[in-house]
């Protein structure tokens, strides 16, 4: 049907459609193998600990300083549309609903992937060119197991605690401005907020979400790094890439989460 | 008994696809306790041969045997322990850019060992002392110039002591005192540890004052191997350019191309 020549390059999509699906295995693969090879980071904690700091604690202004705002920009979205049905007293249930389901994982997730996530890309990347993983696995030392898998173990420990500190500076964001600044109750704030919130399906859920997204943007940031060419260019498309697949990933994630445990209610 | 070549490599090649072979029926042996340099122009294979001893690339054809094991027959985990017997120097260092120099030559040994920290600093010490820089433990990668950065790799690479040390053209883009400091480490090191070194290169007068023994790919295939003096002497053409860096020869100096007087359009 499609001669030599033709002006649709059925040889160009099929070639792209086997590479991708090439490369999504060898990234299957490699999930599998560091998750395999992770012995060496559980029997030396300290190699995950200094691996939370590079992606947990330095990520913690960006995380805090956002949420704050988050916070605060919902309190004053959230007052002005409860004030039109008289309910301003419902602005805490509101914030830390939005924060806990949706906006603390979702955002910090996004925050996580271009701050850390973009780092460990450009790390590993730099490593294989300048042949330090080549040089590891010369000295019989596994560079899966000793480079990749500590910092995927830290991104997915440190991603849940970075959501639940945006989503509790958020909080602090909304009381700010709905209580302090513009007169909102303050018992009826918290009151309403507690009994509103309810802790296995709304805060549990968040975790859930967080730590599916720690997995994806770690691993996404991981692999890109791993195979990203050894070039200038190379790591610079791979640091990209990584960025931009994972925020896709988050969001699509994000939506197929939210489907299970919306429970059709 | 453990034979007397360390290394031995018996009718190999490579190629990473049919049409392009990067090696073609290498035979070769690495004696113990000898230095050994393998020669030629870039591309002619040199550093293909070097990590199919390391085993980080099997052979398309052939055997290579080193210290009495088959490196296509181990799997993972046996090449890994081959490994801790090898020491490599790369081409520029490739130092963890996050360790510092201490920690960058006591890696293996904290990798491999349960040694204790008091034992492991004495050892990183020594190391470095040999390679003179035990005043410069404390610096990062990043705070060293080419020259020590590569001294400091090759402490790093002697660290466990192998039998086998390799280099991968260890006398690239360095001044002629850095030059002249790690040319006779080589020498020294390997006499002083009881090692076997396999030194790939292509500056020839360097390499020629320290080895034992050379062996002068072109092309993936082997065309001479000798003495230094063979080497000096030779009459075969390629080596006789190469060994004097001759601009043209065997190897034209232009990359094959179409007529100087079609490219310009004169006729």
């Amino acid at each position: 049907m499609f001669e030599r020549g033709s002006s649709i390059d059925v040889r160009g999509i099929g070639r792209h459609t086997i590479e991708s699906v090439l490369r999504l295995g060898y990234a299957a693969r490699f999930f599998a193998m560091t998750v395999m090879h992770s012995g060496t980071s559980f029997r030396r904690p300290r190699l995950i600990i200094r691996e939370l700091y590079y992606s947990g604690v330095l990520s913690l202004i960006i995380i805090l300083v956002s949420g704050l705002f988050v916070g605060m920009v919902l309190g004053f979205q959230g007052y002005q549309t409860l004030k039109t049905y008289g309910s301003e007293s419902a602005l805490g249930v509101l914030v830390a609903l939005s924060l806990v389901r949706e906006l603390g994982p979702v955002v910090s997730a996004l925050l996580f992937a271009s701050r850390a996530g973009s780092a460990m890309t450009a790390e590993i990347g730099l490593m294989k060119t300048t042949e330090q993983l080549s040089a590891m696995e010369m000295m019989a030392v596994d560079p899966i197991a000793r480079v990749v898998a500590p910092r995927f173990w830290a991104g997915v420990i440190s991603m849940p605690l970075l959501a639940a500190l945006f989503s509790a500076m958020g909080v602090y964001g909304g009381y700010l401005i709905g209580v302090v600044l513009i007169g909102v109750d303050e018992g009826s704030f918290w009151s309403q907020m507690q009994s509103a919130v309810d802790f296995r399906e709304d805060v549990v859920n968040g975790v859930i979400k967080s730590f599916v997204f720690g997995i994806a943007v770690t691993w996404i940031a991981l692999f890109e790094g791993y195979d990203a060419p050894p070039t200038a260019e190379g790591v610079s498309g791979a640091t990209t890439r990584t960025v931009v697949t994972s925020s896709l990933a988050i969001l699509g994630l994000d939506f197929i989460l939210t489907a299970f445990m919306f429970r059709g209610v | 008994m453990a034979s007397e070549n360390l290394v031995e490599i018996s009718g190999v090649s490579y190629s990473y696809d049919q049409r392009h072979p990067v090696l073609t029926g290498i035979d070769m042996v690495i004696p113990r306790g000898k230095v050994v340099a393998i020669m030629g122009i870039s591309g002619s294979g040199k550093t293909t041969l070097l990590r199919l001893i390391g085993g980080v690339m099997m052979p398309t054809r052939g055997r290579v045997t080193v210290d009495g094991e088959l490196t296509h027959e181990l799997d993972r985990d046996g090449l890994f322990r081959l490994r801790r017997r090898m020491g490599l120097l790369f081409q520029f260092g490739a130092l963890f850019t996050d360790l510092s120099v201490y920690d960058n030559v006591a890696f293996q040994m904290r990798e491999h060992t349960d040694l204790p920290a008091e034992m492991i600093n004495d050892m990183v010490m020594m190391k470095l002392h040999a390679v003179g820089l035990r005043g410069a433990h404390r610096l990062m990668p990043a705070e060293l110039s080419g020259g020590m950065a590569r001294r400091v790799a090759l402490a790093r690479a002697i660290a466990l002591d192998p039998k086998l040390i390799m280099y991968d053209e260890p006398f690239t883009g360095l001044d002629p005192i850095s030059l002249g400091v790690i040319r006779n480490l080589v020498r020294k090191l390997n006499d002083a540890l009881g090692s076997t070194s396999i030194v790939v290169t292509h500056d020839v007068q360097e390499a020629l004052d320290i080895v034992d023994y050379v062996y002068y790919l072109s092309e993936g295939v082997m065309v001479a191997h000798g003495t230094p003096a063979d080497m000096r002497a030779s009459k075969d053409p390629l080596v006789h350019q190469f060994v004097w860096g001759e601009a043209d020869g065997p190897v034209a100096y232009q990359y094959p191309s179409r007529k100087f007087s079609e490219e310009l359009e004169l006729v």
